[in-house]
């Protein structure tokens, strides 16, 4: 494969480059200093990106075209928003708290683009490989509501401060699922670190992924609903539901502000997604193509399973979101903790056959325990 | 190298500086949700610290757990009560000095603990890197009676806070 290592090569090129002129320190700077400056553009332009694909997809899926004004099937149109958000006024509340309603969406942008040290992009292009790598995940996409609460809390309005609380009720719900949903995977790979993970899925054309498997694919569906919940996309945009709370937490924001929180929201999606390819589908493993196009490809392919749903579903109620999060998931998730433990203790037809057959039962005996009541159909008569 | 040494020992004591300088805020400003904060910022810049002295399982869990989860519910709690949280409070009364002597007193006891203690600074300790392999088969064997302890404990707590949030008033 030749088009596999080419950004590593391309790295390694320009610090021998380096290395003749310079003394060492300079270099290990300057290897640092290149992959922060890779993540830091990578972030800003997939979210600007991301944005177009939404629009595009959305317009598909109710029967129009989206943007196709700006550039060639609108390419440039994420440009063109951008220029807007700088030039549009910023407004402050007059009874704002100031300092923390500008630090609330600086701060917000922080965790996002951490994240994006422990994403495995390819085959050795990790940018930190941190033995923790997973934890740090959890750790860092545990910070995100605080920035949420400091821009609700400073705005000095209702809808708010109603929409930070809801979206902090529902991240610390959904945190709860979605970390149990990544201890299986770590009990099949015995490591935290995300490379390792992605190598542990090799083996047989590299498609030996954790997904097909029984517990991998109910850990799959388990993260993947708790990662919509996280970044607040729909059906879960219970924080920022506009036909309640105006714009919910980023009400009081305009202009650039508003955009750091909407870069935040979509570079979430991005990394979410980013760490599901990497838990679950095997990372950059994958026959034939190079592994960073293995990578992108199943990460993109999230990202537009999130637009479906998004297009598709209708927003939950707040009681109904509680529930879903600690009645079904919650259970399930440490169910598939149980399961998985059987897969590595039986032989594998034996344990194909047992684990598959609890991972429907319990799904179904689920479903079950949280059907909701609903009253019997009343006729009303009219009065003659 | 010698320079990234020095960038390293100017950035560790920055970063003490400033877990300093926050903690101070959590105890002066006047508006508790910006205690609040600067408890959070004094939070992460212990995690900064651990992930300098090369503890980086600790780093993450202090930030799971306490910037999470507990400094979460401490500004849950500051904004669901409403007079609290716009209005300024004066943090000191007339206790104040009484309660300067005793955390004096606490801090010598303790920095007496310190300095007595002797620290055993080996090459292979300096040397050592905690890992989380380590403190799993630790965990596992020598500690897991206090380990399940913890479990029980928790369980514990987690029924009790069911039952109290279960119980319906007669009303």
């Amino acid at each position: 494969m030749i088009f596999d290592p080419v950004f590593i090569r391309l790295k390694a090129l320009f610090l021998d480059l380096c290395a003749r002129f310079f003394p060492e320190w300079v270099v290990m700077l300057a290897s640092i200093v290149i992959s922060a400056v890779v993540i830091l553009v990578m972030g800003p332009v997939i979210m600007m990106y991301l944005t177009l694909l939404e629009r595009k997809l959305l317009g598909r899926i109710q029967n129009r075209y989206g943007p196709n004004r700006v550039g060639i099937w609108g390419l440039l149109q994420p440009v063109a928003d951008g220029i807007k958000m700088f030039i549009k006024e910023d407004i402050v509340p007059a009874h704002a708290d100031k300092i923390i309603h500008l630090l609330a969406p600086v701060v917000t942008v922080v965790p996002s683009l951490m994240v994006f040290l422990v994403v495995p992009f390819g085959n050795g292009m990790t940018a930190v490989n941190l033995n923790i790598g997973i934890l740090y995940f959890v750790a860092i996409s545990s910070i995100t509501t605080i920035p949420i609460f400091m821009g609700s809390w400073a705005s000095r309005n209702k809808f708010s401060v109603l929409g930070g609380m809801r979206a902090a009720a529902q991240m610390i719900s959904y945190e709860a699922p979605m970390t149990l949903a990544i201890v299986p995977v770590i009990m099949a790979s015995q490591t935290l670190a995300t490379a390792t993970i992605v190598e542990s899925q090799g083996g047989g054309f590299g498609m030996n992924w954790f997904i097909f498997t029984p517990w991998g694919l109910l850990g799959f569906i388990i993260y993947f609903f708790c990662a919509i919940a996280e970044c607040n996309r729909p059906p879960f945009d219970l924080p920022e539901a506009e036909s309640e709370l105006i714009a919910g937490f980023h009400t009081e924001y305009s202009g650039m502000k508003f955009a750091l929180f909407y870069m935040a929201e979509y570079m979430n999606a991005f990394t979410l997604s980013a760490i599901a390819v990497t838990l679950f589908l095997g990372g950059w493993q994958g026959p034939f193509l190079p592994s960073w196009i293995w990578f992108f490809g199943k990460t993109f392919l999230l990202v537009c399973v999130m637009i479906w749903f998004r297009g598709t579903f209708l927003r939950f109620r707040v009681d109904h979101l509680m529930g879903f999060a600690w009645k079904f998931l919650l259970p399930l998730s440490l169910i598939n903790i149980l399961i998985a433990g059987l897969w590595f203790l039986t032989p594998a037809i034996a344990a194909w056959a047992l684990t598959a057959g609890l991972v429907v039962a319990s799904f179904f005996v689920f479903v079950k325990l949280n059907k909701t009541f609903v009253p019997e159909k009343r006729t009303y008569v009219l009065a003659d | 190298m010698e320079i990234l040494t020095l960038a390293a020992k100017i950035g560790a004591y920055a970063l003490m500086t400033g877990v300093l300088l926050f903690a101070l805020g959590v105890v002066a400003l006047r508006n508790l949700f910006h205690s609040a904060l600067c408890l959070a910022a004094a939070l992460i810049g212990i995690a900064g610290l651990y992930l300098f002295f090369r503890a980086d399982f600790l780093a993450a869990v202090q930030i799971l757990l306490y910037v999470g989860a507990v400094m979460t519910v401490i500004i849950f709690a500051i904004m669901l009560t409403e007079h609290l949280s716009g209005k300024t409070t004066i943090q000191h009364n007339r206790q104040s000095l009484p309660a300067f002597l005793g955390i004096a007193a606490l801090v010598t006891v303790i920095a007496k603990v310190i300095l007595q203690t002797p620290w055993p600074v080996t090459q292979k300790a300096l040397g050592a890197h905690t890992s989380v392999e380590g403190i799993g088969t630790a965990l596992m064997t020598v500690y897991v009676f206090p380990f399940e302890v913890i479990s029980v404990v928790l369980i514990a707590a987690l029924i009790g806070a069911v039952i109290i949030a279960k119980r319906e008033n007669p009303s």
